[in-house]
């Protein structure tokens, strides 16, 4: 089904419209039965077909039109244009890039700085709690979480498809030692961190041997196990049922957020009570926490440790060769983006006041990976942009309830949310295997300074 | 004794659906070297093609004779999971051929989540239970009132995963397009220069694997008699353990590996642990892909400069 375009300069019509009929054949074969023929339990408790058939050829039209369209004009406009643009890049473009893209990450910081004030103002106190812990803390958890696993996919080239598992250790760390030893947030941060690297390096020990795939598999699989015996140790971990009320986040010690608290955080400063502050304190405290990932990977890329790394993703043999021990540098970048994974679960923890298996499913471990990925390994700014993109557009469904006032009030925008992030996946994959960002500003330099595309890196995952 | 031949029996009756599964793994990562992560929620969506079309033939077109509908849905459901498995290579994975190792593997896991979460929204989050198609159970032998028993869904499990494995393996060992799947196996690119249509063959193996599975499918809809959209995740990854045990990119590895996952886990089941028996699928395959990474029957991977 590729298009035949350099040779003819317009749109071979004739050729899209018998594409497009294929594809409606393909695609009524197969929605008809899936959209068309929904099974359903009756009264009796028995599964019947009901008739769902116009829907599906609703479907069928779409994918007829699209597929008519893709043809006909985005193909040949896209290999007209690919023609064109193989041309070099001049170097003071890209630093010209470069420079743009420093300035933008300036105003981003900035913005992100004052974002709950912003809120505050707009939607009065009440008002913001939506807005800044649905999408400010909820975007900002997986960008820490997106900047944490960079450092073992982006940077070392280890595709570790089980890092909710690190997550889980933070999170679980946090819960069981806030409830049995009544300690605080502050001292179990740094507590947690330790803990995940610690299981970062024993779960990254044995698959040094791994590459690529085969590694993405053992890691997918220790992600399960772990979970799985979160289900089933019962006497440790609550089982499914999971952990509930765990302690808040203090202010330092100073101010409680708890409600009953003397030092009430609200009380104190004789405000009305509410939950606002809170998530505008969390709101900070990850922000906070996401930087420090984001500072600690920028530095490490610059010493010794950072550049094994990179040399590693790019060639495992020829690093070997050189030299680099390559199981310190794997287990170290294990260990590490496992810290951060563990700080984002404690914080999870204390956030939700709840944990439960539910939360560290295989899915959640797929987010992150693609938040990585679709942002361009590598890139800080990619992954944080890839992560607003994901994650706040896929919140932004929750909002679409409206929509219930076309569809009927059957149609709950919430169901689709996963299954546009697989298609967004996809797509981003076909387009842009690259990611958002793929260009790479490389650490070390030969003479003079220049960046390259990450196109012109064969092996470099990244 | 007479619980651990039961189990014998039940965990090859299993380790049948895992090896049909398994199959279409070793096929695709043989030719391409790819982790193919949406076979396994081909496999499910094989088993809802097969529910639908089950419940299509016997309630509204009132066939009875349970014999020619199984037929009948089971080599519907292979048509439309190969037809669904070809869209899925020509969209999410043909593009990305000669691209970065990784991104065929992500475009997977996208393709995998879009599958769950489309059967989802389309046919609903609930349990589909059905009907037992099949009923009979014989009793093999009776000893101290504990009776081994097969039943003939068992039997016909694998009788037709028997059947089909012979019929794969000649098509593999004895036809053109078999000899043109091993070519490319070997050496894509002088398997083009020879002539042999690369893409057409890759495109075929994704065909038949999925093909395969829609087998296992029908197979597992009518044996446990209940299929849920997220029921492709599990099995998935249980045939991709099966596939690496037996050797990835070895044919009779991946059914001899789906043999043993499935005894592995029913005894373990037996004797161990209810709880803990996908940790144990879990641990074999971290532990074979440690120890043995070219598995049971696979060639040791030779590492390239």
């Amino acid at each position: 089904m590729t298009s035949n375009t350099t040779k003819k300069a317009g749109p071979d019509l004739g050729k899209a419209f018998k594409d497009a009929i294929l594809a409606g054949i393909i695609a009524f074969a197969l929605l008809g039965p899936l959209i068309g023929l929904k099974t359903d339990q009756n009264m009796d408790n028995q599964l019947v077909l009901v008739n769902n058939m116009p829907v599906a050829l609703i479907f069928v039209a779409l994918v007829m039109v699209g597929r008519f369209l893709l043809a006909a004009f985005i193909y040949p406009a896209i290999a007209a244009k690919g023609a064109k643009s193989k041309a070099a890049v001049s170097l003071a473009e890209l630093e010209a890039k470069a420079k743009r893209t420093k300035r933008l990450s300036l105003g981003g910081l900035v913005f992100l700085f004052v974002y709950p004030m912003l809120i505050l103002a707009l939607f009065g106190v009440q008002g913001s709690i939506k807005w800044v812990d649905n999408f400010g803390v909820q975007i900002l958890i997986y960008v820490m979480l997106g900047w944490g696993l960079n450092i073992v996919i982006g940077l070392a080239g280890l595709l570790d498809l089980g890092y909710v598992a690190f997550y889980a250790v933070g999170a679980y760390s946090y819960a069981l030692l806030a409830i049995n030893f009544h300690l605080s947030f502050w001292v179990l941060l740094p507590l947690a961190g330790i803990l995940a690297s610690f299981w970062g390096m024993i779960l990254g020990f044995p698959v040094l041997r791994l590459r690529g795939d085969y590694l993405a598999i053992v890691t997918l699989a220790f992600g399960e196990i772990i979970r799985l015996v979160l289900i089933n140790w019962k006497d440790f971990s609550g089982g499914s049922a999971g952990i509930s009320s765990i302690p808040k986040v203090s202010l330092f010690g100073l101010y409680s957020f708890d409600m009953g608290a003397t030092n009430n955080f609200a009380k104190a400063f004789h405000l009305a009570a509410s939950s606002a502050y809170y998530k505008v304190f969390l709101y900070y405290l990850i922000l906070l926490l996401a930087l420090l990932t984001a500072f600690v990977t920028t530095r490490l890329r610059k010493l010794p440790i950072g550049r094994a790394w990179e040399a590693l993703r790019e060639d495992e043999v020829a690093c070997r060769s050189l030299g680099i021990n390559t199981t310190n540098t794997k287990l170290t970048a294990f260990a590490i983006g496992a810290m951060f994974g563990g700080f984002a679960g404690s914080f999870f923890a204390a956030r939700q006041g709840f944990v439960s298996p539910e939360s560290f499913v295989f899915m959640e471990s797929a987010v992150i990976v693609a938040i990585v990925v679709l942002g361009g390994m590598g890139s800080m700014i990619g992954v944080a942009l890839a992560a607003v993109a994901m994650i706040g557009g896929t919140e932004l469904l929750r909002e679409l309830s409206f929509l219930k006032a076309v569809f009927g009030d059957d149609f709950n925008p919430d169901q689709f949310r996963m299954l546009l992030f697989g298609l967004a996946m996809v797509v981003i994959m076909v387009w842009k295997p690259r990611g958002f960002i793929s260009a790479r500003q490389p650490t070390a330099f030969l003479f003079e300074k220049k960046t390259i595309s990450g196109d012109l890196v064969k092996e470099g995952h990244g | 004794m007479e619980v651990f031949i039961q189990q014998v029996i039940n965990g090859i009756t299993i380790g049948s659906l895992y090896g049909l599964i398994a199959i279409g793994y070793t096929m695709v990562f043989g030719i391409i070297g790819m982790v193919n992560f949406a076979h396994g929620d081909v496999f499910m969506v094989s088993a809802f093609f097969a529910l639908i079309f089950f419940l299509a033939l016997t309630a509204w077109l009132g066939i009875a004779s349970i014999t020619i509908t199984l037929l009948i849905v089971m080599v519907i459901s292979m048509v439309l999971t190969g037809l669904l498995s070809w869209a899925i290579e020509r969209i999410a994975y043909s593009p990305l051929r000669g691209s970065f190792r990784l991104a065929p593997l992500i475009s997977a896991i996208g393709m995998s989540i879009v599958l769950s979460n489309f059967v989802q929204v389309a046919q609903g989050p609930r349990n589909k239970p059905i009907p037992p198609m099949v009923r009979e159970t014989f009793t093999l032998w009776e000893n101290n009132g504990y009776a081994v028993t097969i039943s003939l869904k068992q039997v016909i499990i694998m009788a037709v995963t028997a059947v089909l494995l012979v019929a794969f393996w000649y098509m593999v060992q004895k036809t053109a397009l078999g000899r043109a799947q091993r070519a490319c196996e070997q050496d894509r690119k002088m398997a083009g220069l020879l002539g042999i249509n690369v893409d057409r063959t890759i495109s075929l193996t994704f065909v038949i694997g999925a093909a395969l599975a829609a087998v296992a499918g029908t197979l597992y809809l009518m044996y446990y008699g209940v299929v849920h959209f997220a029921d492709g995740f599990t099995p998935g990854v249980k045939a991709f353990t099966a596939a690496v045990l037996g050797g990835i990119g070895s044919l009779p590895g991946a059914v001899l590996g789906g043999l043993l996952i499935g005894l592995i886990e029913t005894l373990w089941g037996q004797y161990v642990s209810a709880d803990y028996q996908n940790v144990a699928a879990f641990s074999i395959l971290v532990i074979v892909l440690i120890f043995m990474p070219q598995g049971l029957l696979g060639r040791p991977e030779v590492e390239k400069v």
